[in-house]
């Protein structure tokens, strides 16, 4: 079954819950199934299999519950401006701490999710991310960009959080 | 602050999504910029973090295999395993008729009715009864070129209860010939047609009566030719698609 390993994975972060991704993934096979005669060759194929999914998801219960409390954004904001506090080290420290990495992801409003995922573990171009999101390039680019900084933010938070646990732990060890 | 119109861009250029012509300037840009440089290996960092991370969810050996069975194909009524199953009946029918009657009549009614009795039940339980399978005449007529040495003509259907199901090469006292098969109310009917001169030795009236062996069968010569219309169809239907085969221009 073509995709089948990275749509399941796409659909569990978006449900965050193993039965609802496997419904969702085994509806979305059903429906490409179905749908089959309305893919159009030379087009692409991995957009339209994670566009059923996506669509899929949104008309669930899941899907309608997480964008109805999704407050409505300005999807083109200006540009980001680059974060000065990130560096190799505090990065490569968050790598050895992956589950920080996971919980910044989950944390993610879902529409800011779904396009990081695409991006960084899918490896989609924008455009493709744009045919599957149905959303202009543009819009793809500026959910990018939030998610990416509220990543860091998330982690950046967390690992102050941790030095402070961590200065409180010493002031402890050394009596203050 | 130099930088910051180059950082606005660090994550497009990092997810190759620049023009050319900019990642080049980038590139040389970074190579340069100790901030930017700095920068892009933070995001680098981050953007293979979030992917080892993202690729947590793995599905479940029995998932896949319910997903699998969901999505396998159905079986169908389809024309093959119709065909399969209409085959199966007239096998059971033809079984039965062939034990009770045809048997014991066979040796002393001459061979011919006989042995196009045969081939008609020994086709359609064959797992392939036609060699061309088409509902078309203008497909199934042509196919028969150069493999049998007569040409004969396939009726209009149009407006008719019969359809065409294909043909094969048949052969009948070493004598090629044509075995079409029609559909008619789930029935399936034989025709086949042979060089009246190749079989004349072996024809005479008594061997040809109607109604044995359970089938219906009518049979004519014309042009030289020699029809039989054969299957468990109704004697009326036997009959009606033997006379669009005697009007077939």
């Amino acid at each position: 079954m073509p995709l089948f390993d990275q749509l399941y994975n796409f659909a569990r972060w978006l449900t965050r819950n193993t039965e609802e991704a496997e419904d969702l993934v085994q509806e979305t096979y059903v429906k490409g199934l179905k749908g089959f005669s309305s893919f159009q060759l030379g087009t692409n194929f991995r957009a339209w299999m994670y566009r059923i999914l996506r669509n899929t998801f949104l008309t669930s219960r899941t899907g309608l519950s997480v964008t109805m409390s999704v407050p409505l954004d300005p999807e083109q904001d200006g540009p980001e401006l680059a974060v000065e506090n990130d560096t190799p080290e505090t990065i490569l420290l968050r790598r050895s701490n992956s589950q920080l990495v996971v919980s910044a992801i989950d944390d993610l409003p879902v529409h800011q999710r779904e396009a990081l995922l695409l991006c960084d573990v899918e490896e989609m171009s924008y455009q493709e991310i744009a045919e599957t999101l149905s959303i202009p390039v543009g819009t793809v680019m500026s959910r990018l960009s939030r998610a990416r900084r509220t990543l860091r933010d998330h982690l950046g938070r967390e690992l102050q959080g941790d030095e402070a646990v961590k200065e409180g732990k010493r002031g402890i060890d050394y009596g203050l | 602050m130099v930088c910051e119109s180059w950082k606005a861009n660090l994550d497009t250029y990092l997810d190759g999504e620049l023009p050319d012509a900019e990642t080049r300037s980038f590139d040389a840009h970074v190579r340069a910029c100790h901030s930017c440089s700095a920068d892009a290996l933070t995001r680098v960092q981050l953007k293979r973090t979030i992917q080892v991370a993202g690729r947590r969810f793995t599905p479940s050996a029995e998932f896949r295999r319910r997903v699998r069975q969901s999505i396998a194909p159905k079986p169908q009524r389809s024309f093959g395993l119709g065909w399969m199953f209409a085959a199966a009946v007239a096998v059971i029918l033809a079984v039965g008729a062939l034990t009770s009657t045809y048997v014991g009549t066979r040796a002393d009614r001459g061979q011919v009715f006989s042995e196009i009795a045969d081939l008609h039940v020994a086709t359609l339980a064959s797992s392939s009864p036609v060699d061309v399978i088409s509902t078309d005449r203008h497909t199934v007529k042509p196919w028969f070129q150069g493999k049998i040495p007569f040409a004969f003509n396939l009726p209009e259907l149009q407006n008719s209860d019969f359809s065409l199901l294909g043909g094969r090469m048949t052969y009948l006292d070493q004598t090629p010939g044509a075995h079409l098969i029609y559909d008619v109310r789930k029935h399936h009917i034989s025709v086949f047609v042979f060089q009246e001169q190749s079989l004349r030795a072996r024809l005479d009236e008594a061997s040809l009566a109607p109604k044995q062996l359970s089938f219906n069968i009518e049979t004519w010569t014309q042009g030289g030719l020699r029809y039989f219309v054969i299957g468990d169809a109704s004697g009326t239907d036997i009959d009606g698609l033997a006379r669009l085969f005697k009007s077939a221009l």
